[in-house]
């Protein structure tokens, strides 16, 4: 017993001495950047995918990398494939049970019987309540929950299915639309997507630049 | 912060932190006691009120967002679909405890204004947020769509 104790607590001391020496660099050195030049909070910038000479093979591999954040529970939550939103990093149903209903929910029950403007923090208990205006589901023909990269990219690049967008509305969107924007800011007790929107959206402007190809199935 | 709004058709000057939500400002100071608290975390609709005509959880409401709005409270609620829903929930003794019942109703309402004439599922969904501790859901449903029979006749 009094080895072991004189074993943990001379492990302790040397953890401890580890974490000092640590803060004390960290006091006298610029703060660690959340980013680097090719990475940004887990998404690669454009960047990283400079040294790909073709533009098919370049275009692909920038898309595989922005299907991250539309595939990133933040994101696919609201573009079930079918049924109603789902709920968490594990994206379990959602809870009320919700429907989509006319796109907003249901009669008597629409998205914004509980999910307001912004997001809202419980006065209870921890946690919140996530919230943008408007708050709702994305159209059923831009569901893609559970879709592969391959999938996913077709699919928006599909006027009839994306609202007509063209690839440069695709980028607008990505860039500047505040209810994507929310991905990055969604509220105590959920996880953000990777990246922010500022990369997700010159990741888009990257790929469509490079001519809006689509990784192989 | 102030809060101008109308409550139950009467104008009200709040003063009041922005955060709180509407049903602390309910029930603690306005005493208007008939909405109730149930989870506080927009998973069970006791608290459920109108809000310009929405139904609306007001637990997850702060008082920040009410600015000029129309909040209608179980205490104030009337028109056609009110009425309707009233006398069916007395016809079907719907209630057991009566605790979740002012969220029901205040939901049932909101549905007959949009759909005069629900089907169960329409039912089933609307109201799939409230949650009755007694499982009344039968009479609940049964009552709603007596509601809306009785709009209708």
């Amino acid at each position: 017993m009094g080895i072991k104790g004189t074993t943990a607590a001379a492990t302790l001391l040397a953890a401890l001495a580890v974490l000092a020496s640590a803060c004390e660099r960290n006091a006298s050195e610029p703060s660690a950047p959340a980013a680097t030049a090719n990475e940004v909070n887990g998404l690669k910038t454009p960047a990283a995918f400079a040294a790909i000479e073709g533009d098919e093979e370049r275009s692909a591999a920038l898309f595989t990398e922005l299907s991250k954040v539309m595939l990133h529970p933040r994101c696919a939550n609201c573009h079930p494939r079918e049924g109603g939103p789902t709920q968490g990093d594990d994206m379990h149903p959602h809870n009320p049970p919700a429907v989509r209903g006319f796109g907003m929910g249901a009669a008597g029950m629409e998205c914004s019987s509980c999910h307001g403007p912004a997001n809202v923090e419980f006065a209870s208990m921890v946690g919140s309540i996530p919230g943008a205006e408007p708050w709702m589901l994305a159209p059923e023909s831009m569901g893609w929950a559970g879709a592969s990269p391959a999938e996913l990219c077709a699919q928006i690049k599909d006027e009839d299915l994306n609202g007509g967008r063209t690839l440069d509305d695709l980028v607008f969107h990505n860039t500047e639309d505040h209810l994507v924007n929310w991905a990055w800011h969604p509220g105590e007790g959920r996880s953000p997507a990777p990246g922010d929107q500022e990369t997700f959206g010159a990741l888009t402007a990257a790929w469509a630049a490079a001519g809006g190809h689509c990784p192989a199935g | 912060m102030a809060v101008s709004l109308k409550i139950n058709g009467e104008n009200r000057a709040l003063e009041v932190d922005g955060e709180t939500p509407l049903l602390w400002v309910l029930r603690d100071d306005l005493r208007l006691t008939g909405t109730k608290f149930g989870c506080g975390i927009a998973q069970c609709g006791a608290c459920t009120v109108h809000v310009n005509g929405q139904p609306r959880r007001a637990c997850v409401t702060p008082v920040s967002t009410l600015e000029g709005a129309d909040v209608m409270t179980i205490e104030g609620l009337e028109g056609p679909e009110a009425d309707a829903v009233r006398a069916a929930w007395a016809e079907y003794d719907t209630p057991q405890c009566g605790y979740c019942q002012s969220g029901q109703i205040m939901t049932a309402a909101a549905l007959l204004q949009r759909t005069p004439k629900p089907t169960d599922e329409d039912i089933d969904n609307a109201l799939a947020g409230n949650i009755c501790r007694c499982a009344t859901y039968v009479r609940i449903r049964k009552a709603v769509k007596a509601a809306g029979e009785r709009l209708e006749g």
